[in-house]
């Protein structure tokens, strides 16, 4: 501490605490009061230090995933509390529609990747910041950073990042190495609700330990209803956000999901895209559905989440105080509202416990059942899991929905009952699907 | 590509909180008094989603300190007037947002136009010292402006609001029940559940239709699950054993308990009812109290206890011609009742001596559908809430018994508004400061105890904490309240969703948050 002596004044003299002297007197003044002075409510392994900025400015690595509109925010509070080495990850283009909230884009950048204007964009007006982007990434790059935030707007990518951090971590003699701990901040919005949690992979309650919490998925990306639509739901969409203010069929009224009318209008327009796409199931009752149900994305809501991610990141970075223990939950429909609580670890997490997971079967039951235990289960939400085994020495493929000829060939075996199938009790199955990039292991259990 | 975008941005909108809504917007002006990181930060999220425009005040220049942690500010605009620097970067966010700037203090302004405030929808005063925030709040509270301060201390958060009477139709309330009137059916919806061509299951379901205003309905979960099984052996009893429309009453056995609710009034709106301004309508009545009592005659008349039909009706898996036919009927009660409704509209507005067009159909129609929705929310004046005779000391000492509390930040935001009004600055800025300032800010907090005579302890760590924050600013917590002043805000413009009454208190180093009635 340099009494008598102002934090500026040291700053004049030197050039500046920053990386290339970019810095100006007191650019930092609102961080360093609580990196350099001691206080009541810091974390017992605080300890005020100049150093400690200058951590944040040259050392320490985050990885911010998405530059959408949790994204944008997340980039922007982290470069303002003295982060400077940041990556960001987002596969998307800018779509016209993202531009309401995702405030790093303007008109002139649709189309282009979100990740890069991102970075651009903090890179310019916020000096000596280094955003670095990318639109994919590796295994190996993420063991560079000390701190990954999210802000993604899928379960299913969370679920793989989830994943990804767990694998990264060492045991020995079944001892947890902290050394290989990267702590993840998880961000989520949805219309008015928010959650923001902390998770220490290994040690606190991962993504998959809480899934009973998420609930059904209906957003859809922009360019997927676009130029690409796979399920009925996007057909409706197409018509609903695209074809209804284009040709405002009723002249300029807003569509009203209660007006069988203008229902029945996207519900034709829905069945027409999906005709031409060869996409069967668009009914009047899903195009009801799809229309009333779905919450559109609000600029405060990803504000106040990213906003209490990247505290945390920063009480992470610094031990300045506790770190959130270790979930968050948001909710400002009536006036606003604050839950925190600490989730638990579940005991037979099929991500982190590293516990073979338990499959109930009578030996008559068909591939089938077990299949559909998978993709129904509220723990585990597969999406479209492959079935391996060992059988006779063998690595055999049970099922695989993905590559159309081996699902042609192990179709009938969904009909076969495991005993047919030369599945004994306590064998073991390798389940691989898109929401854990490790094979989850379970064991058969024959009920009868 | 503008047209187009503004489209988009339309189009969303609307989901949230539909066309009126977006226009209440795009018709407000918004009042920013300093443009510091919370300022800013508040600002963004409302022209993100395209208010009209926006006018900061500000007399205060820029410095390195403020460049730091704004991000509406840029290190070439330190010296500059603050107002103008930051409304450049803010505009630059929505071109079709009119952005303007006031190079003045607060103060000044109101010695020289008190009524320059009069002209917005809203105004956000942030970090104002107590002074000026008092007089501020007495200013736009005579003029019926609504107020919102808000302050991002070190690593807490306030907010305040301050309304008199904020009137909510649309309060979108997360869980509402159905409004199908099944236990009291009206005879359209009778008739129409006796055109149904039931074959076999005909007696026995239409039977217990029209039962509902014969016999008792199922109330608990016993006659409810006997309802249930009622309906499933109808099922079973088709002829060939065929199963005919299942999902159509798997969909009514999962409905069961949503679906079977006796048709009462809330008591939220009872209190309305009851309320003084409903039951003396006068010609300076606002609309939303003449809609309320025109509302109130219909229950007692033609309502028979009732509001108006509410006319919408969840999703059921039916063909789609029967669920378009049921959905009109009810429809077009909730039509017949809202014409019900308009009528009484027009007698209030002649006994006051108004033309019929001062409301229009449209909003009849709004309110109706909203009956069972409405939300009057009115916040003490700050005036009231920093007087000896009227602060809310039962409020403040119940929730000091938890030392811990969010009351002790408001507490400690009250001392620390002392020091500055004391020694001109805030305590603990510079780190030679730290030490000494503590002493001097514990005799604030006492001063400030003994004038309101709150019998509270103030653990000491609190005083050595907001020292040591020395008014810092940290840029994710101008953020986080950033968000939420910015909804609050669009919910005081647009007049939907509740707004909170009236302290929010944020804390982020527990992550936790408390509501407060100051």
């Amino acid at each position: 501490n340099w009494y008598g002596i102002e934090p500026q004044h040291i700053m004049a003299v030197d050039g500046g605490h920053g990386v290339g002297g970019c810095d100006w007197d007191g650019r930092w003044n609102h961080v360093t009061k609580f990196l350099e002075r001691p206080g009541p409510f810091t974390h017992p392994d605080f300890e005020p230090s100049a150093e400690s900025l200058q951590f944040l400015l040259e050392t320490c690595k985050i990885l911010v995933i998405g530059a959408g509109g949790l994204g944008c925010e997340l980039l922007k509070n982290l470069a303002l509390s003295g982060f400077r080495i940041i990556h960001v990850v987002d596969m998307d283009t800018i779509d016209l529609s993202n531009l309401n909230r995702q405030f790093l884009f303007r008109p002139k950048d649709v189309g282009r990747p979100k990740a890069e204007v991102a970075a651009n964009f903090i890179n310019s007006r916020i000096p000596g910041c280094k955003v670095a982007s990318r639109k994919c990434f590796s295994k190996m790059h993420q063991r560079k950073f000390h701190i990954i935030v999210c802000g993604l707007d899928s379960i299913i990518a969370r679920r793989w990042m989830n994943g990804m951090l767990i694998s990264l971590l060492s045991y020995e003699d079944g001892v947890l190495d902290p050394s290989s701990i990267i702590p993840l901040i998880d961000g989520g919005t949805e219309g008015f609700k928010g959650n923001a949690r902390v998770i220490l992979p290994g040690m606190t309650a991962c993504i998959d330990c809480t899934l009973e919490l998420y609930p059904p998925q209906i957003n859809f990306p922009m360019c997927t209803i676009a130029s690409m639509p796979r399920l009925p739901e996007h057909c409706i969409e197409y018509a609903r956000i695209l074809q209804w203010p284009k040709e405002k069929p009723f002249g300029d009224t807003s569509l009203d999901g209660d007006n069988p009318e203008h229902i029945e209008w996207v519900f034709e327009r829905a069945r027409k895209r999906a005709a031409e796409f060869n996409i069967t199931g668009v009914t009047y009752r899903l195009t009801q559905g799809v229309v009333k149900r779905i919450i559109p994305a609000v600029a405060s809501t990803n504000a106040v989440i990213a906003a209490a991610c990247a505290t945390e990141v920063f009480k992470i970075a610094t031990s300045a105080y506790i770190p959130l223990n270790n979930y968050l939950v948001f909710n400002d429909v009536d006036g606003l509202y604050t839950y925190t609580f600490e989730a638990e670890r579940k005991e037979n997490c099929s991500a982190c416990s590293q516990v073979p997971q338990d499959l109930q079967f009578p030996s008559s039951a068909k591939l089938q059942e077990v299949l559909q235990f998978l993709t129904e289960s509220a723990s585990l939400q597969m999406k479209s899991p492959a079935i391996t085994t060992t059988l006779e020495g063998k690595n055999k493929t049970l099922y695989l929905q993905s590559v159309k000829s081996i699902e042609e060939r192990t179709r009938p075996n969904l009909c076969k009952t495991l005993k047919e199938l030369g599945l004994s009790d306590g064998q073991e199955l390798a389940v691989a699907d898109v929401t854990t990039p490790q094979t989850v292991l379970f064991k058969l259990n024959f009920t009868t | 590509v503008a047209a187009r975008y503004k489209v988009d941005l339309v189009v969303l909108a609307l989901r949230l909180w539909g066309d009126h809504g977006q226009e209440a917007l795009e018709n407000a002006h918004v009042c920013l008094i300093n443009a510091t990181a919370t300022g800013t930060e508040i600002l963004k999220n409302l022209v993100l989603p395209g208010i009209g425009a926006f006018t900061i005040v500000d007399g205060h220049t820029v410095s390195g300190e403020d460049v730091g942690n704004n991000f509406f500010l840029s290190n070439n605009s330190i010296g500059k007037n603050r107002a103008q620097a930051a409304s450049e970067l803010l505009q630059e966010l929505n071109s079709d947002v009119s952005g303007n700037f006031v190079e003045e203090s607060p103060n000044k302004l109101l010695d020289n136009n008190p009524e320059f405030f009069n002209r917005f929808t809203i105004v956000i005063g942030v970090h104002l010292p107590e002074s000026t925030c008092l007089r501020l709040a007495s200013v736009l509270w005579s003029a019926s402006v609504p107020f919102l301060v808000c302050k991002c201390y070190g690593l807490i958060g306030y907010m305040r609001l301050a309304v008199e009477e904020h009137t909510v139709i649309e309060s979108h309330p997360d869980n509402a029940l159905e409004d199908l009137r099944l236990l009291q059916p009206f005879s359209e919806l009778n008739n129409h559940i006796e055109s149904y061509n039931l074959d076999s299951m005909d007696r026995k379901v239409r039977s217990h239709a029209m039962g509902h205003h014969r016999c008792q309905p199922p109330k608990n979960y016993k006659e409810k699950e006997a309802f249930r099984q009622f309906i499933r052996e109808g099922i079973l009893k088709n002829d060939h054993g065929v199963p005919e429309d299942e999902e159509n009453f798997e969909e009514a056995i999962k409905n069961v308990n949503t679906a079977l609710n006796p048709t009462k009034i809330p008591s939220a709106v009872e209190d309305l009812f009851n309320s003084e301004a409903c039951n003396n309508i006068t010609s300076q009545t606002p609309s939303f109290w003449v809609m309320l009592r025109a509302v109130k005659e219909f229950a007692f008349r033609e309502g028979n206890g009732s509001l108006p039909v509410r006319g919408t009706i969840p999703d059921m898996i039916a063909d789609s011609q029967k669920f378009i036919n049921l959905q009109n009927v009810y429809r077009e009660k909730a039509m017949q009742d809202a014409l019900a409704v308009s009528k009484h509209v027009e007698c209030l507005l002649q006994s006051i001596g108004k033309p019929p067009e001062s409301i229009s159909d449209k909003d009849i129609k709004l309110f109706c559908k909203n009956s069972s929705f409405l939300r009057v929310v009115c916040c003490r004046s700050l005036a009231e809430e920093y007087s000896v005779d009227s602060v809310n000391k039962d409020e403040i000492t119940s929730s000091m018994d938890n030392p811990d509390s969010e009351m002790v930040f408001y507490l400690m935001l009250r001392a620390v508004d002392r020091f500055y009004q004391l020694h001109s600055r805030y305590p603990g800025v510079y780190n030679y400061q730290v030490e000494d300032d503590i002493s001097k800010l514990k005799l604030c907090v006492n001063s400030l105890l003994q004038e309101y005579s709150l019998n509270v302890n103030i653990k000491d760590d609190y005083i050595h904490e907001f020292c040591r924050y020395g008014a810092a600013e940290p840029h994710t917590v101008a953020a986080f309240l950033g968000g939420s002043a910015a909804q609050e805000a669009i919910k005081i413009i647009s007049h939907q969703f509740v707004p909170f009454n009236n302290t929010f208190i944020y804390n982020a180093m527990s992550q936790t948050s408390a509501t407060l009635q100051l």
